[in-house]
Formats: structure tokens, sequence, C-alpha cells
């Protein structure tokens, strides 16, 4: 280990935590604008230029804004859960790959933090430990809206991820690693020479549970329970202020980016696009882009979709999602062995049958929600 | 078995909100861009002057007995030819509106006999304590016209005895 080395994790790690949090600023902003313009406004305008100065005054403003702890709350815990809610946040798109390797004046250089032969795993184990920051932040609160939001969080947290895990399981399957630079070259390259090979061709059906359960899992409309405002006033976060909440808000919205981020690197083939292996600097360009489009969507979803109800999340999370995306592990492992035993063409079966057997939920689900006694349910 | 139509039905409702986004915004930059307000809005009141320069308060009361929220204070002296203010016998000395207490209801409006106050359409009042929140006469009334002279005037004797004038119908 070189003193170099040691050099360019630390400028490395810096930079990308200076990403995050400069990428949150300017989310916060970014979903304003769109949910403006969705909504027929403009959106905030007055902060400089197009408000492009806007996120450095709510900046200012949580900062000076009165931090206020509830007498009966347990204070350790409660100055404690915003950061178990932000680290995690941070370090999870450690593992993310942004760009192929280069050299740069005779400098080997790899644009990622780390490359973690269990890169997927790490991501999922990471996740997990962000329910942690909510639930203690809900309890420690000593608010009853607040105890009801977080143990809503954990519930939906731990449901949606269980789906999450099952849809990572395709990319896995489909890339024989768990890797993410692995992951991200096997979806390099087309199929007659414009299709990418990206695992949302293959997968579809896989990607977009993913996206609905990113949805779940970043606690965003329409299945922001935690923080219903109409129920529980703010959910976990109703009694933080200041920087503590602002804390909260950046550990969600970082959450946003890394998901993103992640969504981008196992199924719509992360750095990878036209002419990235002459030009490695497009790289990052690309997943850029690619993350700017997956936070869209994000908030277009918001913008349009109301608040389902938090048993029917419950069963949506349990009855739907889980079984569908079990079938599409073993359509997927199934695909391949045929695909290498028998022909090589045969992979064409895992996004035909996908589709079919998500066709065959979807039916399902419709039928259900169909019947006459299930809206007194 | 419907199968294509919910998946239909969830990407019909997000092209609705997609294609707002291509929707001219309808916010109106407001205090660069202000919108016209409409004929009968009721905004700060101005008392009147008649052409001649006189005011047409007579100091009446009438509006002060009229208004629900108790906003309007008047008091009332002679006139004489010397010192003219109003045509006829008195005019308001003191005339006060307490802009905190006016409801906007324009019932002053509808009270006074001589049509001398006015609910116009200035509706950017703002205080930084409740004193200034208080109008007197000389912020409410209407200023000079161009050729007339100021009150009080030194008058004819027997032209102005008349205090309310000839009126017709409102048009709006």
């Amino acid at each position: 280990m070189n003193f170099l080395l040691v050099l360019e994790w630390l400028i490395k790690g810096f930079v990308w935590a200076m990403v995050l949090l400069g990428g949150f600023a300017y989310l916060t902003l970014y979903e304003r604008k769109a949910l403006a313009r969705i909504q027929s406004r403009i959106g905030p305008n007055r902060a400089g230029p197009w408000g492009i100065l806007q996120p450095i005054a709510d900046a200012v403003k949580l900062i000076f804004k009165e931090e206020l702890t509830p007498a009966k709350a347990d204070k350790l815990i409660f100055t404690l859960a915003p950061v178990i809610t932000v680290v995690p946040a941070v370090v999870i798109t450690a593992v993310v790959p942004w760009g192929p390797s280069f050299n740069i004046f005779g400098y080997h250089l790899n644009l990622y933090i780390a490359d973690i032969n269990v890169g997927v795993l790490y991501i999922m184990s990471v996740a997990s430990i962000a329910v942690y920051g909510i639930v203690l932040a809900g309890w420690s609160s000593n608010n009853k809206y607040a105890m009801m939001g977080g143990l809503r969080s954990s519930a939906q947290m731990i449901s949606y991820e269980i789906a999450l895990g099952l849809s990572f399981v395709s990319a896995i399957l489909l890339a024989n690693s768990m890797r993410m630079l692995d992951i991200v070259n096997a979806q390099s390259g087309y199929w007659f020479h414009f299709i990418p090979k990206w695992f949302v061709v293959l997968q579809p059906v896989g990607t977009a549970i993913f996206l609905i359960a990113t949805l779940a899992e970043v606690n965003r409309a329409p299945f922001d329970m935690p923080e219903a405002e109409q129920e529980l006033t703010a959910g976990y976060h109703t009694e933080y202020s200041g920087m503590k909440f602002a804390l909260l808000f950046m550990a969600e919205y970082t959450k946003m980016i890394a998901i993103s981020a992640i969504g981008a690197t196992l199924f719509f083939g992360g750095y990878n696009g036209p002419f990235v292996d002459k030009f490695p600097w497009l790289g990052p360009i690309y997943i850029f882009v690619k993350i700017i489009i997956l936070l869209f969507g994000m908030i277009w979803v918001r913008a349009t979709f109301p608040r389902i109800r938090y048993d029917r999340l419950m069963a949506f999370g349990w009855k739907v999602l889980l079984p569908l995306s079990l079938a599409l592990v073993f359509i997927t492992a199934v695909g391949i062995i045929l695909a290498q035993q028998v022909n090589p063409h045969l992979i064409i079966i895992i996004p035909v049958v996908s589709l079919l057997v998500a066709g065959v939920a979807v039916a399902l689900v419709d039928r259900t929600l169909r019947r006459k006694d299930y809206a007194r349910r | 078995m419907r199968v294509v139509e919910p998946v239909v039905e969830l990407a019909r409702g997000l092209w609705t909100t997609f294609r707002m986004m291509f929707d001219k915004p309808v916010t109106i930059q407001y205090p660069e861009q202000k919108k016209p307000v409409k004929a009968r809005f009721r905004g700060r009141h101005i008392l009147k002057r008649y052409d001649n320069g006189l005011e047409k308060c007579i100091g009446c009361a009438l509006c002060a007995a009229a208004c629900p929220a108790d906003a309007i204070f008047v008091e009332s002296s002679e006139n004489t030819d010397e010192e003219r203010y109003s045509p006829g016998e008195r005019y308001a000395s003191t005339y006060e509106i307490n802009m905190l207490r006016c409801i906007y209801c324009g019932f002053c409006e509808d009270a006074c006999p001589t049509e001398a106050i006015v609910l116009g359409d200035q509706y950017e009042l703002s205080f930084t304590n409740r004193r200034q929140s208080i109008y007197p006469k000389e912020m409410l009334i209407e200023p000079l016209p161009a050729d007339a002279r100021p009150t009080p005037q030194k008058t004819e004797p027997g032209v102005y005895t008349r205090s309310v004038p000839e009126m017709k119908d409102p048009q709006d």
C-alpha cells in the first residue's frame, strides 16, 4: 500500500461525497422545479438566475433555525438518529463505478471508490442499516406520530427490501457476478448493433420491480407512508428541526441519488454508452444522465399517483412483488441454463416469459381490485 | 382478463402529468407583474373631491354608522364662506379609517349620501406598527385637480348651500 494510492482513495472519496451532497442540494431544486412545471407553475426563481442559489438559501435557513429537543426525548438517540440515517446514504454508492479505468499522466486511475467482489451484497446490507436511523428517530422523539411513522417505515422498508433484493438477484445471475464492475461490463455491447445489452432489455419486469421497490425503499410517493403528512403530521421527523431535520432530509434525497445510481448500474448499463471505450471521460456523463432520468421518473411518479393505503402497500409488497420476483429469479436461472446448455439464442425466453408472468400478475391484481367486497376490507 | 388495460391506465395518468410540463405556466411574477383588479374590486378607500377642489365629504358620519367593523371615525366642523372645505354647512375636520379593522365590505360607500368615500383598487397596504394602520384624512383624500384651488377656499356667499348634490344612478 503506497502513499499515492491512499491519496487517490481520499480524493475520490472526498469528491464523491461532495458530489452526493451537492447533488442532494440541487436535487431539491430539481424536484421543486420539475414538480412546478408539472403543476403549470414556475417554481423557485428568486434566489439567483433561475433560482440556482435556492439550495444555498435553504441551507442557510436550516442552519440558523432553532434546534428543539422534546423534553422527554431520549437525547442521545435523538441526536444520533439523523447521523445513523445519513451515513449509509452517503457510503452506499462507494461500490458504484462511474466510469471506465484510464491512464492519466502515466497513472492508472479507476473511477470507483471500492471494488468489492460482493458489491451488490454490500449495497443490500448498507441499505438495511438506513432503516435503523428512521426507527430510532421515530422512537426517541417521544411522539406518537413520529413513533407510528418510524414503525411504518421499518415494516415497509423490510418488506420491500425482499423484492428489491430478489430483483438484484436477476441482475447478478445475468452478469454471473456480484462485482459491480463485472455487472457493468456484462452490459456493454449491442444486439443487432442497436439494442444495448442492458439488463433492462433482458429483464424488463425485474427492472420494473426494482423501480417500484426503490420508491418504497426511499419512502417516496406514492409509498411515502412514514411521512404521510395528512395522517402523521410529518412521520418520523415530526420533532426534528434545524440542522437535525436537514440531515434527515439530506439522507432521504441522497438515498434517492444513490438508488438511482445503483439502478442505472444494475439495469441501465452503468457508464456504458456509445463511444465510451474510445473516450473514457464519456462514462461519468452517461451515468450522470441516466441518474438524472431515473430521478425525474421518481419526481414524475410523485406528481402523478396518490398515496397508496398502508395495508394495501404491505399486501402489494408481500402478495404481489415477492412472488413475482421469486418467479423472475426462477425464470432467469432457467433461461441462463438453457442458453448455456442448448442454444445461446434461447436467452430470449427470459424477457418473453417474464413479461407473460407479469401479465398474469397484473390480471390477478386487477381482478382482486375489481372484486366488489375488496373496497370494504 | 384485463392485462394491458391496467398498465395503460397508469401510463395514461403519467402522460397527463407529463403533458402538463409543456403548458404555459400560470404564475404571475407578482411584484414586477401585476394583474389588473376587477371593475368592482374593493381596496383602499379614497375621499373624493368635486372638480372645483371642494371635498365631497360633508362629515355626516353615516359611513361610521354603517361600518360593521367600527373602523371609521369622523368629527365634523362648520363651514364658513371664508373657509369652505365642502358644500353645505359642515365638513369632516377629522376623518380616520383603521385599515386593520376595516373588512372592505363597501358599506361606507353605499351609505355615503354624496359619494364622497369610494373603495379604490389599491390593495398593497402594509404597516410596521398599529398606529400606522390608522389612515388620517390627509392620506385618504384625493389629490387636488390641476386647475382647482386648495381647501379651505374663500367662496361667494349663497352659492354652496346644498350639501348633497344632484346624483344619477350608479352605472356599474
